[in-house]
């Protein structure tokens, strides 16, 4: 097991204090690792506990990577507010983090006529969500924008500012910004239950004790459990939601430009054609609801129906290889919103229930808990001038690493993950606790040959790093 | 090692030194063709033979029985002896329409022109995920081309107990090199209700020790960290359950044709691979394609290597009635 500044050794004990901190975040998944930047930015001393190796454990592995503008969110709603913040702020702090953005844009497509009926539903609710660069496009401008569409379009929405991001870097900046401001992330250090004093917080984690004065519960899928284990009850309870994904070959990454939104159902955002950042075409993701939460399983019969989806609304797509698939799972709940609630007697804040558009909305999620905690007195002084890193470049349309000579030799081909992005993952202060965060901040094996030409290099690069190897040195006994 | 970025223009660039470019290259320089160059991606020439570290190799070549690795070595030798620069390390990143590369090496980026150019880039497994196998995506799914180049390269194994996907001939070789490696698969399975090679595999997978089941369906991998188990319903509609540490994904080759795609060479519609006449040449004809990356179903090396020098005389032939 590795350890370094951030990870005390276990050895630590059960029984001792390892960390401690204004507050303790709980879960270091998209929201978790905002809270976390925002908290320190905002002079706070935050400890993020984490029961997986690396961060991005649930449900933030796995999403559509759309940076929302909030034009369908429920009007009014606290989602809506923090879709909108979110949006605002990544479109500011973006470039200074080395995070990408792709101004795709986005519509929501009508393929027959009572989905065309119901377009300027679409519009009222986007004009009402105050999102006002709305418009209604005819056939032959959405073939014109997309001519690689099927001809079968009848109509669309055009949303300018939808846009697509990496949904890996983005909370990885945000994490390592608050690390290098001080902040602490601890790993492999699930919280099992506490106890609060009156004016702090004990959490009792798999690593040992952690002392914090408040604590915000940014648990994800395990949301609910988390506050029944330390507060002894939870108002909603997880309802998991699986979405799987096919994705395309780069070759496909180039036949749209925009993200193509079916017209939504009452309870569905419905399956997507999109580009991804890293230059492929993704087709997802399904709502399948399942008691697993951790069941991110794909099943063939779902994984060709994606696939016959995406052909049919993009022919072209007939002849393209696939290049992976894979399922993510929404922490929904019993009700169609946010579970955000303060308990202001324990210094307790449970960011509960954040489902299909946590991407977006962590950061205006973050300003909230923020407001909370002031409103309840907390008193943080503002870094004055924080420390803002930039992570590694893994969008396809700007310079990504192996364009600097000296990088080496290229590991992995089919995404060109150089020596050098590897072995720098695998250091600093974030450094990748398993071979899947290995995967997130560098790609590696996740393009069309899942590893076929890279995997052995990979496991003689990695070798020592992981709980969890690769390979092991053959023995000759 | 020549540095590949003083040359600016070439009459032959070949993409690829495995069997078939290295096959291609030879011939050339016979025919009277001096100014190429082979450009390979990875440290080491060889292609896919570097990892196959079993007999037979080489017979046609060099009438000699050779394992993999020897082979590749020896192709690599006759290129040096030839007096034939290879590239290593050099990654072709697109192919331009009139014949201009552009590949980037440690050095940097750069462009190269050549009068014809060679794509001999070779064939691969598909991968689990395209072909949609159900299950969790748990660490421990490997093609037979990743545990070969654990197992002969790196002296390293991903898992000890797997279960194997496939009965093609490489799902053979995947079983010879769990062997060596003391590798104990649990089972070889396949959809297919008989096995794809024409040979008696039921003694192979006796010869083994591995129990062969066709005709199954519902494969279903699972696991939570690494793989725990993979589920199938077998020929006779009973669920099995086989309890293992990985999952070894053989054959149903796929052509390594991404460059000859983005590059906008004709592509043909169900196999992938780049279209091209009985010389090997593509829908744009400053370009060829030979060995495995056109070669459907997958031939052995010694084939992939006179296949590259039959494109090499078609080649030579053009740059002699241009006057080159
Ligand atoms: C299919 C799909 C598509 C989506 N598309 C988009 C999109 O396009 N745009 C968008 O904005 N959003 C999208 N989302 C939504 C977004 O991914 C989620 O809202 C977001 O990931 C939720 O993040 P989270 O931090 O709340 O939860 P999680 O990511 O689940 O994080 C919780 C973390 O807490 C850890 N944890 C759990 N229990 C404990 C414990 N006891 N102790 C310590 N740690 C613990 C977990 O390991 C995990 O890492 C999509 C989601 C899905 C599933
Ligand atoms: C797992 C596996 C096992 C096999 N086992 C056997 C066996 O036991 N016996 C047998 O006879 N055949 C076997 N084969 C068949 C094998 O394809 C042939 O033996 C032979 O290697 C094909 O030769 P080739 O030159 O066409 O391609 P390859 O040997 O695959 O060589 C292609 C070369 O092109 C390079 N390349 C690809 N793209 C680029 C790029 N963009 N830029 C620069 N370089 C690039 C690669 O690095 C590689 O070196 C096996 C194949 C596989 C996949």
């Amino acid at each position: 097991m590795k350890t370094n500044a951030n990870n005390p050794a276990p050895s630590a004990g059960q029984g001792s204090i390892i960390a401690s901190g204004d507050v303790a975040i709980i879960g270091g998944g998209v929201v978790g690792c905002a809270v976390a930047r925002r908290l320190t930015l905002e002079g706070a001393s935050i400890v993020l506990l984490e029961k997986a190796p690396d961060i991005l454990d649930g449900a933030s592995k796995g999403n559509s990577a759309i940076l929302h503008t909030g034009f369908d969110a429920p009007p009014g709603s606290l989602e809506w507010e923090c879709v909108q913040a979110g949006h605002k702020e990544y479109l500011e702090i973006h470039e200074s983090l080395g995070l990408p953005l792709l101004k795709t844009g986005a519509m929501v497509v009508a393929w027959t006529r009572e989905e065309e009926q119901r377009l300027a539903g679409v519009l009222e609710k986007g004009l009402l969500n105050k999102v006002p660069d709305l418009r209604l496009l005819t056939r032959q401008q959405i073939l014109e924008l997309e001519p690689n569409l099927d001809h079968s379009v009848r109509a669309a929405i055009h949303i300018p500012r939808e846009f697509v991001i990496d949904p890996w870097s983005a909370p990885l900046a945000y994490l390592l910004q608050a690390v290098e401001n001080g902040g602490q992330a601890v790993f492999n250090a699930e919280v099992t239950g506490g106890e609060f004093d009156g004016s702090h917080w004990l959490l009792k984690t798999g690593r040992g004790l952690v002392r914090a004065t408040y604590v915000i519960n940014c648990a994800g899928l395990y949301g609910d459990f988390v506050d029944k284990d330390v507060l002894g009850a939870s108002d909603f309870t997880i309802k998991p939601r699986k979405g799987q994904f096919v994705v395309f070959d780069k070759a496909a990454g180039r036949l749209i430009n925009s993200v193509i939104l079916p017209v939504p159902s009452k309870r569905t955002k419905g399956i997507v054609l999109f580009p991804t950042i890293f230059g492929n075409m993704m087709v997802g993701p399904t709502a399948e609801e399942q008691d697993g939460r951790d069941d991110a399983s794909t099943d063939k019969k779902t994984l060709t129906m994606l696939a016959d989806k995406g052909r049919k609304m993009l022919p072209a797509l007939a002849e393209m290889p696939v290049t992976a698939t894979y399922a993510g799972i929404r922490p929904a709940t019993e009700r169609p919103e946010y579970r955000i609630r303060q308990d202001g007697d324990r210094n307790w804040i449970t960011l509960g229930g954040i489902r299909s558009t946590g991407l977006t909305a962590a950061l205006g999620i973050a300003r909230h808990v923020h407001t909370l905690l002031a409103d309840q007195g907390a008193d943080f002084i503002p870094l004055a001038n924080p420390v803002v890193p930039q992570v590694p470049n893994l969008a396809e349309h700007l310079p990504r690493d192996y364009h600097t000579p000296g990088y080496g030799e290229i590991v992995c081909h089919c995404e060109m993950v150089t020596q050098r992005e590897i072995q720098a993952a695998l250091e600093g202060k974030l450094p990748a606790g398993s071979l899947a965060g290995l995967k997130r901040r560098t790609r590696v094996t996740m393009g069309r040959c899942q590893g076929f030409y890279c995997s052995a290099r990979l496991a003689e690069l990695t070798a020592g790093k992981f709980q969890e190897p690769l390979a092991r040195k053959i023995s000759h006994e | 090692m020549n540095d590949i970025r003083k040359r600016k223009q070439c009459d032959v660039a070949i993409i690829g030194a495995g069997p078939a470019g290295i096959g291609a290259a030879l011939a050339l320089k016979k025919a009277g063709v001096n100014d190429i160059i082979i450009l390979d991606r990875e440290t080491t020439g060889g292609g896919v033979p570097r990892h196959c570290g079993h007999r037979p190799f080489g017979l046609r070549e060099y009438t000699k029985i050779m394992t993999g690795p020897q082979y590749a070595q020896r192709n690599v030798e006759e290129v040096h002896r030839a007096g034939i620069p290879l590239s290593l390390r050099t990654s072709v990143t697109s192919l331009g329409p009139d014949g201009t590369l552009d590949y980037v090496c440690p050095q940097g980026r750069g462009k190269l022109s050549a009068k014809r150019v060679l794509l001999a880039t070779g064939t691969r497994e598909t991968p689990r995920s395209a072909r949609f196998i159900s299950g969790d995506r748990a660490l421990g799914i490997y093609t037979t081309g990743a545990l070969q180049s654990m197992v002969y390269l790196k002296q390293m194994v991903p898992f000890y107990r797997p279960l194997v996907i496939g009965t093609e001939i490489v799902s053979f070789s995947a079983l010879w090199t769990c062997k060596k490696a003391g590798i104990q698969p649990v089972a070889m399975i396949d959809e297919r209700s008989r096995p794809a090679v024409a040979w008696p595999v039921f003694y192979a997978s006796h010869y083994f020790g591995v129990p062969l089941l066709t005709g199954c369906s519902n494969i279903t991998i699972y696991g939570k960290a690494r793989i725990e188990g993979v589920r199938v319903v077998d020929q006779h509609g009973q669920q099995c359950d086989f309890s293992c540490d990985g999952v070894l994904v053989t054959g149903c080759f796929t052509p390594e044709s991404i460059l000859a795609r983005l590059g906008g060479l004709t592509i043909e519609k169900n196999s992938g691979r780049p279209l091209t006449d009985r010389y090997g040449r593509c829908s744009n004809p400053i370009y060829f394609a030979a060995g495995n990356l056109v070669h459907q179903p997958v031939k052995v090396a010694g084939k992939c290597w006179q296949n590259g020098k039959t494109a090499a005389k078609r080649i030579a032939k053009d740059l002699d009635s241009a006057g080159g």
